[in-house]
């Protein structure tokens, strides 16, 4: 793996058994992320954006090649050292924010540490940090049914942040968000990517997200077409 | 202790679907501790009832004496054992003579066992004592539920008529000198009781008797010559295996009543594995296992039943102690089955019941979560994720 490469992906293949043949997701992927970059996997739906995600999140495995991510081979990776390597380095944003729905804003950030089994006095520090960065401290009792669209990715976006990952993942973030809150929303992440200096991956079609990212990867039927650094 | 905490902020976010099933669970729970109180409660009436007044402990029957064959009593009488007279003059035994008779209550007929018993026994709680002292006529006692069948009282005369020894019919008319309470109906019902010496007198067999009960070990409990001995364990069998078939009735009953609270259980799981496909397969991007997801689902529903428990132990406790106060009545006729049963049974709670129906609900409790909660280990996470496990 190269220097202060995060990600390292070599002729990574993914397809999937459809009616007896394979349908082609991902072919031929050859690609590196370093540390800090706040990067995006631009195309249309089915162009392979949130199977190669899962794969670098180490919940699918490559059918051919593979994917080195944080000095982990997610070809070769079990079950257990999945888990541990999503628990530990890896945090996800969703496009539905997948909040749950009978904790608190305070309890759904601290469930990442709850399980990196940190002491009560820990979590709370931490949860009352991550909740100060996307201004969300006065809702830390409310329930997910009692925030708007925005207040729950932020809360997503806290809780995939609390445990400061080496990496976020995150899937159309801003799908179910109007234009407002979805620019809150990036500005908080380029915010927190600058000071925590976390790598930030996006799978996105929206134009909204493009204009915040430095390096755009468009995929095409499961291809990179462009691979473009923006200088900002 | 994640998988404990995780589970029990679930259950309780999810309300009412949780109080549902934890009520269900408590009134099965409470329902098997109260079933089993009551047959363990007539179990306990029962045995001290017929060891206090029919059985002592133990019996010498006269070795041709078969109590459920009537022809039997004819040839089943012998002399009181020579053994015995020293713990007969102690009142430590109680020998009774006994043959068919019919009595003729108001004209009616009506075939009864004629009993003779000694009237300074303290083996058993037959009040013999009524029978004591100088009567012109032949005292005898019966139990309430005979006299009310045969419509007599106190200081009535009753016509008994009997055959002898030698097979020649024979009568005279008893009076009655007492009336006695009791649950046991081997004592009460179609049974009159006389002195021992009145019986072997009108039968010519004197100093016979066909069973002897006693109070305490004697020689041994060995049989002696013409007598065999009947221990406890034979003496209650008949009774004992009633009681087992009673309760696996019961069993079944309870079985049923658990098995549809399980069933709740089973499908709220189901549905929970199903509704929460996305909290599943974002516990997993988080970093469970999905052996730790399967835990905690599973832990989730077993929370019902010690949630059940609770509930059971602040609505069942007050209800199953005022049961045991006040008992459960039996209904009307009851006493002509001829079990030994009271007005009322008192339930009886041991530790080792409600010991048992904790375990029992708990680890069923468990399994029927575990099992659909097995599905999550075949989900697809990402299909999870977005909500897409059929």
């Amino acid at each position: 793996m190269h220097n202060n490469s995060i990600i390292q992906i070599e002729k990574l293949v993914k397809w999937f058994p459809v009616g007896g043949q394979h349908f082609t997701a991902l072919e031929d992927i050859n690609l590196q992320l370093k540390d800090g970059e706040f990067t995006g996997l631009v195309g249309p739906s089915g162009s392979g954006k949130t199977t190669m995600l899962n794969i670098i999140g180490s919940l699918d495995n490559p059918s051919e090649g593979d994917a080195n991510v944080i000095g982990t081979s997610i070809k070769t990776i079990g079950p257990k050292r999945a888990s541990e390597l999503r628990k530990k380095h890896i945090g996800f944003i969703f496009q539905t924010y997948n909040l749950m729905p009978v904790y608190t804003v305070f309890e759904n950030v601290e469930f990442p540490l709850l399980l990196l089994k940190m002491t009560a006095s820990e979590r709370k520090k931490a949860v009352m940090e991550a909740l100060d960065w996307v201004g969300l401290t006065p809702k830390v009792k409310s329930k997910p049914n009692q925030l708007s669209g925005g207040e729950s990715q932020r809360v997503a976006i806290a809780r995939a942040m609390v445990k400061k990952p080496d990496m976020v993942l995150a899937d159309e973030p801003t799908a179910n968000l109007d234009a407002e809150n979805s620019h809150h929303i990036l500005k908080t992440m380029v915010q927190l990517n600058k000071d925590l200096n976390t790598t930030f991956l996006f799978a996105t079609h929206d134009d909204k997200v493009i204009k915040y990212l430095r390096r755009i990867i468009r995929l095409e039927d499961g291809k990179v077409v462009s691979d473009n650094i923006i200088k900002k | 202790m994640l998988a404990i905490k995780l589970a029990i902020k679930n259950l309780l976010g999810a309300g009412l679907r949780t109080f549902l099933n934890v009520f269900i669970l408590s009134v099965a729970f409470v329902v098997i501790i109260m079933q089993n109180g009551f047959i363990q409660g007539w179990n306990k009436q029962a045995r001290t009832d017929v060891i206090d007044w029919q059985y002592g402990e133990g019996q010498y029957w006269q070795e041709d004496y078969d109590p459920y064959d009537p022809f039997t009593l004819k040839d089943a009488h012998a002399p009181i054992p020579a053994e015995l007279e020293q713990p007969r003059s102690e009142g430590q035994i109680a020998p009774v003579l006994v043959t068919q008779a019919t009595v003729y209550p108001e004209g009616r007929l009506k075939t009864v066992l004629l009993k003779g018993i000694d009237p300074s026994q303290k083996t058993l709680e037959i009040p013999t004592k009524k029978l004591e002292g100088a009567h012109e006529l032949v005292p005898a006692i019966l139990g309430s539920r005979m006299a009310m069948n045969i419509k007599v009282d106190v200081g009535d005369l009753l016509l008994v008529r009997w055959r002898d020894a030698n097979g020649m019919f024979d009568a005279r008319e008893v009076v009655i000198a007492g009336l006695f309470s009791t649950d046991v109906p081997a004592i009460d019902l179609n049974q009159v009781w006389i002195p021992l010496n009145d019986l072997q007198h009108m039968m010519d067999m004197g100093n016979e008797a066909t069973y002897i009960s006693v109070e305490t070990e004697l020689l041994g409990n060995k049989d002696l010559p013409g007598w065999k001995f009947q221990d406890l364990d034979a003496l209650l069998y008949d009774m004992d295996q009633m009681i087992k078939s009673k309760s696996a009735g019961n069993a079944i009953m309870y079985l049923i009543l658990l098995a549809l609270a399980l069933l709740a259980i089973f499908d709220t799981q189901v549905l929970s594995i199903f509704r929460r496909q996305k909290e599943i397969g974002t516990f997993i991007a988080m970093g469970m296992t999905r052996r730790q997801v399967i835990g905690v689902f599973t832990v989730e529903g077993t929370m019902h039943a010690i949630l059940a428990l609770i509930v059971g132990a602040i609505w069942g406790a007050p209800l199953l102690m005022k049961l045991k106060k006040t008992g459960l009545p039996m209904p009307e006729g009851y006493d002509q089955m001829g079990l030994p049963l009271s007005d009322s049974i008192i339930p009886a709670y041991s530790l080792g019941l409600i010991l048992f129906s904790v375990v029992v609900v708990t680890i069923t409790t468990a399994i029927v979560s575990y099992m659909p909660a097995r599905k999550i280990a075949k989900m697809n996470p990402n299909d999870a994720i977005r909500g897409k496990v059929q």
